[in-house]
């Protein structure tokens, strides 16, 4: 019986910890190679999961239909928010970019709370209340939906990093900036083009993740400092990183909030992070001189 | 003395014994509301004062100088309630307990070389850390809050912090005005050379022969051990404590702003940021209480394209330009 339980809550923390994994390749994607670290991460997964209720409670739209719409919208915010405010700051001190993005998620917070106001908001799908039951084992489908999901749009990810042209263009801009302009790639428009697909990444995130929970305002600074976690976790700059990382702290969340008590659950994955930078400070899928 | 004043020009003294002579005075002539108003920016001049040794010093971005205001409060205020320990006391193990903090936090990080942002995140993560340990810690209240008690003091009892408003306003300037005179003097001391070399190029340092690794830590561990005396004010002039207040982000970011706006690793930044800002936000709800809106986070949105106007278009902050317009702009470097 316990078993059970401990595995259910351990496949549960896992199909969420995949989620966790494609909003944190969205941060990982955008410091990869624009070098600029976006703290409004969360926040821009936030109205993402904002566009969902929306959707849902004006036109009864299911998360997973929004799924292409949504993200197509967060890449558009990406893009124009790299052209926009953080084009100038590229060159800028790394503090400098940070107070950016903080004042940027300062102001999405808070027109968000203005807009939709503070109580906590979830859909309820015609899917929510059913389940699986694998070998006596009882999993939500929502969550599997979710899951799959989202290893779907992570691994569209993998593939059009490897093999379009535009993907390997972007690639080039993250390993040599100099070499990217030398040989005539529009670095404007790459970074740009890299940080709407990190945003589409989180408005994916975001999406799935409604299926799975509610949405406040405020919790998108906990949903970016979850996304840094997975990122340090997996590796600086690796992919199949920041899967593997969410997945670790999503099994931890969930098995730490139900050993211990779900309040202190992100504290699991505050000890790993630590934990990681005193004995493997380069990440799971780190590599050495990174 | 002659260190204090050494390169400052005249002009320069005369606005500042102005600037002082005001603000020595300002309880005389303001009403209760303004002296509270005064006392916040103080609050977040002497944080932003303590914050700014480094990041504005050496070069250390933190994120989460909420961990030490928190520290600083909850260990002083849990010594005077449970036992009766004067705050003037109790600030000795809160700087001690802060500072071994912030050492620890410098040592997993410095050790590894994990800096910039990804420093950044390490502190954030630790304050996190700190504000759901407390929520669980029910020694002192947990997550329903911790409370000094309260009563109306017809005298200020200065040993134990409980009395008028102009006692702590006058506790708060005297922080204020030392933490200004300390950093002052750090920064022509060797450590605030060193830290400026480390700041500039810790590559360039480290060749240099300067042990990079021990001064990022005198840095970590002073501004740990200084941010906790505003953790102490905060306690004992708010008299409650929650742990998702006082130790949340939004606290540390609060703490950071005004250093930021007003010029980072200046020594009249954190003041001028703290005027600016705090000004800034009583204007906005007096204008918004004039206009009958009374919508939560109006005034925060306001508050954020201000901040990104100022980070956009005033990368240096206001006070290098500022000290320019006053004419202070000759030979007195950083200050």
């Amino acid at each position: 019986m316990t078993t059970d339980v401990i595995l259910k809550i351990a496949i549960s923390g896992v199909l969420t910890g995949l989620i966790y994994g494609l909003m944190a390749l969205g941060l990982s994607v955008i410091f990869g190679v624009v070098r600029v670290v976006n703290f409004a991460h969360g926040e821009m997964m936030t109205i993402a999961m904002y566009l969902v209720i929306v959707a849902f409670n004006a036109l009864g739209l299911d998360p997973l239909i929004m799924l292409v719409p949504i993200s197509a919208v967060l890449f558009a915010l990406g893009y124009l928010m790299q052209r926009a405010i953080i084009n100038p700051f590229i060159n800028r001190p790394e503090h400098s970019q940070f107070m950016l993005l903080v004042a940027v998620a300062l102001v999405i917070v808070n027109a968000l709370l203005l807009i939709f106001g503070p109580d906590s908001q979830g859909v309820t799908t015609s899917y929510s209340f059913d389940s699986f039951d694998v070998g006596g084992i009882i999993i939500d489908a929502g969550k599997v939906y979710a899951a799959i999901a989202a290893l779907i749009v992570a691994v569209l990810l993998f593939a059009f990093f490897r093999l379009t042209l535009t993907g390997k263009a972007i690639r080039a801009c993250a390993d040599n900036y100099n070499g990217a302009l030398v040989v005539g790639l529009n670095v404007k428009r790459l970074y740009a083009l890299t940080f709407g697909i990190g945003a589409a990444c989180v408005g994916a995130a975001g999406t799935m993740l409604m299926i799975v929970t509610d949405v406040t305002p405020a919790i998108g600074p906990a949903y970016t400092l979850l996304a840094f976690v997975i990122v340090i976790t997996g590796g600086l700059g690796s992919m199949p990183g920041a899967i593997i990382g969410g997945v670790l702290i999503g099994l931890t969340e969930a098995l730490g909030g139900f050993f211990f008590t779900p309040s202190a659950k992100s504290m699991f994955s505050f000890a790993i992070l630590v934990l990681i930078l005193l004995f493997r400070p380069q990440g799971i899928m780190g590599r050495k001189a990174a | 003395m002659k260190l204090l004043f050494d390169g400052v020009s005249g002009r320069a003294l005369i606005l500042l014994a102005l600037f002082f002579a005001v603000l020595a005075a300002a309880p005389l002539f303001v009403n209760d509301y303004l002296l509270v108003v005064l006392i916040t920016i103080l609050y977040f001049a002497y944080a932003g004062q303590c914050w700014n040794i480094m990041m504005g010093f050496a070069g250390q971005l933190s994120l989460g100088h909420a961990l030490y205001i928190g520290l600083g409060a909850y260990v002083t205020a849990a010594l005077y309630v449970k036992f009766g320990v004067s705050p003037w006391i109790g600030l000795v193990p809160a700087m001690i307990i802060a500072g071994a903090v912030g050492a620890v936090i410098g040592f997993l990080a410095f050790r590894f070389g994990v800096s910039g942002v990804y420093f950044a995140i390490l502190t954030i993560a630790f304050a996190e850390f700190a504000r759901i340990g407390f929520d669980h810690f029910s020694w002192v209240g947990g997550a329903a809050g911790y409370f000094l008690p309260v009563a109306n003091y017809t005298q200020n009892d200065l040993l134990n912090l409980r009395g008028s408003q102009r006692m702590f306003y006058y506790i708060v300037f005297a922080m204020t005005v030392i933490a200004f005179i300390i950093c002052h003097l750090l920064l022509r001391s060797r450590a605030g050379y060193y830290w400026l070399a480390i700041r500039e190029s810790p590559e360039a340092a480290e060749a240099l022969g300067i042990n990079v690794f021990r001064y990022k830590m005198y840095a970590v561990v002073l501004s740990a051990a200084m941010t906790s005396l505003g953790g102490v004010i905060f306690a004992f002039f708010y008299n409650n404590l929650f742990p998702e207040q006082v130790f949340h982000i939004s606290r540390s970011i609060e703490i950071i702003l005004g250093p930021i706006i007003g010029g980072i690793g200046t020594l009249f930044g954190p003041i001028v940021g703290a005027f600016l800002l705090t000004g800034l936000a009583e204007g906005l709800r007096e204008v918004m209480l004039r206009l009958g809106i009374d919508l939560p986070g109006v005034k925060q949105v306001f508050y954020g394209l201000c901040l990104l106007g100022v980070v956009m278009f005033l990368p240096e902050g206001v006070w290098p330009s500022l000290k320019k317009k006053l004419g202070l702009d000759r030979g007195n470097e950083g200050s």
